[in-house]
């Protein structure tokens, strides 16, 4: 039994330590905003908070996870309201959607490293992400939106 | 599990009260007629397409009979008949069809279509809908029709400004004779058509909830992965699965067999309690494979089989004069020789379809372009390949997760059918990304001969094009007759608004064994290329600038001229550039709809070639939402990018060469040019959105890269780093 804390609950799950986390996450916990693409770590579409950093889930071995803190897109806000997800819908992004909820989780991290990201920091942060669809000029721009909106929301927090 | 009759339908469907369908019958080609229903009648007609369902207690919902796969379907047809209708998208529901049958056989999205073969149509159902509650208030009211309108869901009494909801007149609305000819908002008073409009996906999309076939769960659900032979062309000869039978969880091993047009070959699945499990299993199993001799295909000598066959004469597309009794000089004509790869659609999400058989009824849940295609009765639908008759269908279709013409196919729900035949219980076929990229299908390649020539005078004369490829018809349909010209492997070609005398097009067949597909803008993404690159070269050869030499050859009016002219203007062509930039102009027209573009280049002190920017036109006569239009143009000059410097699908010893990311890759976003659109809706024939950005890219990047450095490519792909 392997005990695995998603979004603030704790869920145990009998499967092989050695299955990615992705598969646990998506199949045994039916959580899937968080998305298979590639399997081999070069599509991002798979991203999640593992302790607040950015991982790929699908070369992450359940095991390394066991007890850690893991966020998925389910667990970015309550209320579809981080800065990213505000940003991200201010400006109709998606196009198909499905690279979005990995987007997200690693545009998330960027911002909360790096609050005034430049579109050299934006591509570099954001390069491990693709996007069939190509909506990476969206992409650029929105995380500068995200930005914006993540000063105002810390100046007014209490 | 539930018969679909429309009687169960429309109770099922109606929720309470009385519930009042309007819609399109499509016999006539697609005249409106709408028929009222109350949830009690049946529809006895065979074409009536319900598009608003409004219910006395309140509930407007508008359908979308197009999946929505990215291209804003899912805002974009509710907009255009709430528009009409005088409801605000935020007042309705919105809900995706399945295939079930009162929507129709015209469940598909491809080819651009969904918005220029309905436009008209969706308008009228909508004003339609809106003119018969007007009536219905008008009468209650007893006052003239003339002194009532229709606003957010409400019909008014101008004069004394009592009101009525829709929802309050179901039940007289659904007692009058509805307006077979309504009359339409004058476009000046659009308050969502060609507005900046919200799309309700969106947010969906943004915190995971969206739901793509991929992530449906079915109680019970097992997990299936297909070992297919990686051979192209080869089947399935023994397997020993004594070892995968091993694995704890497990269920079963199978023989499945993959159709796709004349494609046929049999694999093996593994159906299992997890999908790792079955790939842990797959890994296991012991597989001799009959490769049918295909195993000494290769691409090489493929590419070089395709260029003798360029000696032949082919069959003919289309004659304009007379090319052979000009007899030009040598030396007032040019020949030049195209060469364009495969490719792979590489939708972000992979294959799979879930699948429940039980006894003579089966339900699927899966990401497609073509509901219609699974849930129909014709000739080429899938009843006729998994054995179950079309009633006893029941589809579940969800967000598609990329389609660029891949989920046109319905092979892996075959495939899947075929699968959960042998279970009770449901079952999720899987394909890896490995799976997705190794046994196509691909685009094809193209090749193309081009002759142009000039009169004494300097005038373009003369223009051949000739393509040798592979047949996409014949591929689909082993009973095509390739001694006709394959029209989907020459389209556009001929077509062009280019005024020149004499044009002779024609087509080599060429035989394939692998499996191809449309890829986003189908053949055009390829000829295109080869076509604007030519009439680059011919303009080079007559001394003139691209722009103009094109210019000159229209001299008619045309939506051609227009849309250039206006992108003259857009890109600033006249103004000078610096010595190491140069830019370079293309333009398609083909059945998805008419975009020209300018693409800006620079060459960097090592050489390399910077893309810095494109200018894009789109003419689309009408424009729903212009912010989706630039997020498809922008989206589509990605994966044209993507297809004209990526290394393409190459086959060796029968195999496909390439398995992933790290060796077939995508753009990414430090790659990206900047896009700066222009729409023009300038009334007229309605065009596409969702194919015509591709095209033109690919000539205008490699006419951008001539003008810059004087090296004319002629290949894809080719690397920036390199030319």
């Amino acid at each position: 039994m392997i005990s695995l804390n998603v979004n603030q609950k704790v869920y145990q799950v009998d499967v092989d330590p050695n299955m990615p986390l992705l598969w646990v996450i998506r199949d045994f916990i039916g959580l899937t905003g968080t998305k298979y693409g590639c399997g081999v770590a070069q599509c991002g579409a798979c991203t999640v908070h593992l302790n607040g950093e950015a991982v790929r889930s699908c070369v992450t071995k359940v095991s390394r996870a066991e007890g850690q803190k893991i966020v998925t897109i389910e667990g970015l806000s309550e209320n579809n309201d981080h800065p990213a997800q505000l940003a991200w819908q201010q400006i109709d992004v998606p196009q198909c959607g499905y690279c979005h909820s990995g987007q997200l989780m690693s545009a998330a991290v960027l911002l909360r490293e790096n609050p005034n990201p430049t579109d050299e920091d934006i591509d570099i942060a954001m390069s491990g992400n693709i996007c069939r669809c190509g909506t990476y000029l969206r992409i650029r721009k929105t995380i500068h939106i995200a930005a914006e909106i993540q000063k105002t929301k810390t100046k007014t927090a209490v | 599990m539930h018969q679909l009759s429309r009687r169960s339908f429309i109770k099922n469907a109606g929720g309470t009260g009385i519930a009042l369908w309007l819609g399109i019958n499509i016999r006539g080609n697609g005249i409106i007629t709408t028929t009222n229903i109350v949830a009690t009648n049946i529809i006895e007609s065979g074409n009536f397409t319900p598009y608003i369902l409004v219910e006395s207690g309140g509930g407007i919902t508008i359908f979308n009979t197009k999946p929505e796969m990215g291209q804003g379907t899912f805002q974009s047809i509710p907009a255009i008949i709430a528009e009409e209708f005088e409801v605000s998208l935020d007042q309705v529901t919105i809900k995706n069809t399945n295939g079930e049958k009162p929507f129709g056989n015209r469940q598909r999205a491809g080819g651009s279509s969904s918005i220029r073969t309905n436009y008209t149509d969706l308008r009228k159902v909508g004003a339609s809908a809106k003119e018969v509650f007007i009536k219905a208030a008008s009468a209650r009211w007893q006052v003239d029709e003339s002194s009532c309108y229709a606003e957010n869901g409400k019909i008014i009494h101008k004069p004394t400004n009592r009101n009525f909801t829709y929802g309050e007149l179901v039940a007289d609305a659904s007692k009058l004779e509805l307006p077979k000819e309504p009359k339409l908002k004058d476009p000046k008073d659009f308050k969502i058509l060609g507005k900046l409009a919200k799309r309700p996906d969106v947010p969906l999309k943004t915190n995971g909830s969206a739901q793509f076939g991929i992530d449906v769960q079915v109680p019970g659900m097992l997990y299936a992965t297909v070992a297919r032979s990686p051979v192209i062309g080869g089947t399935l000869k023994s397997f020993d699965a004594t070892e995968a039978m091993k694995i704890p969880g497990v269920e079963k091993v199978v023989q499945v067999e993959r159709i796709m047009g004349r494609y046929h070959s049999v694999g093996l699945a593994v159906i299992a309690n997890s999908y790792w499990t079955a790939m842990k299993a797959r890994r296991m199993l012991k597989i001799e494979w009959d490769n049918k001799g295909y195993e000494n295909f290769n691409s090489v000598d493929y590419e070089k089989h395709l260029r003798e066959l360029s000696g032949e004469e082919g069959v003919p597309d289309k004659t304009i004069g007379s090319v052979d009794s000009l007899n030009l000089p040598p030396e007032h004509t040019i020949e030049a020789f195209y060469e364009t790869p495969m490719v792979a659609h590489h939708t972000l999400e992979p294959i799979n379809c879930v699948a429940q058989v039980r006894g003579d009824q089966v339900e699927i849940w899966t990401s497609t372009q073509v509901p219609s295609s699974i849930t129909g009765s014709g000739e080429n639908d899938v009843h006729k390949y998994i054995g179950f008759a079309p009633d006893n269908i029941k589809l579940h279709s969800t967000f598609v997760g990329g389609g660029f013409g891949r989920r046109l196919n319905v092979d892996y729900v075959i495939e899947a059918v075929s699968i959960a035949k042998n279970f009770s219980q449901p079952v999720k076929v899987l394909w890896s990304r490995e799976d997705t990229t190794e046994f196509g299908p691909y685009r094809p390649m193209t090749f193309s001969q081009l002759k142009g020539g000039f009169s004494e005078d300097g005038k373009l004369i003369s223009f051949q094009h000739k393509v040798i490829s592979p047949s996409f018809q014949e591929g689909m349909n082993s009973q095509f007759d390739i001694k006709k010209v394959d029209g989907t492997m020459v389209e556009g070609i001929g077509e062009q608004a280019y005024e020149i005398p004499n044009i002779k097009t024609s087509y080599v067949r060429a035989d394939f064994h692998v499996p191809v597909a449309a890829w986003r803008s189908v053949t055009s993404s390829t000829l295109a290329f080869c076509h604007e690159c030519f009439i680059d070269e011919l303009a080079h050869k007559a001394n003139k600038d691209p722009m103009n030499f094109r210019l000159e050859l229209l001299s008619k009016p045309s939506d051609t001229k227009r849309v250039l002219l206006k992108m003259k203007e857009f890109s600033h062509w006249d103004e000078q550039l610096p010595n190491n930039k140069g830019r370079g102009v293309a333009q398609w027209e083909f059945f998805a709809g008419l975009c020209a573009q300018v693409v800006e280049v620079t060459v960097q002190p090592d050489q390399s070639i910077h893309v810095d920017k494109v200018f894009a036109v789109i003419d689309l006569g009408e424009v729903v939402n212009p912010d989706n239009v630039k997020n498809q143009v922008e989206g589509a000059i990605v994966m044209a990018l993507g297809a004209a410097v990526k290394p393409g699908i190459t086959l060796q010893d029968g195999k496909c060469m390439q398995h992933n990311f790290y060796d077939n890759p995508l753009i990414r976003i430090q790659e990206v040019p900047e896009v700066e659109v222009l729409i023009l809706a300038e009334g007229g024939k309605v065009k596409g959105v969702g194919e015509p950005g591709l095209p033109a890219f690919a000539p205008a990047l490699a006419n951008a890269i001539f003008a810059a450095t004087g090296n004319r490519i002629r290949k894809m792909p080719f690397d920036l780093k390199k030319v």
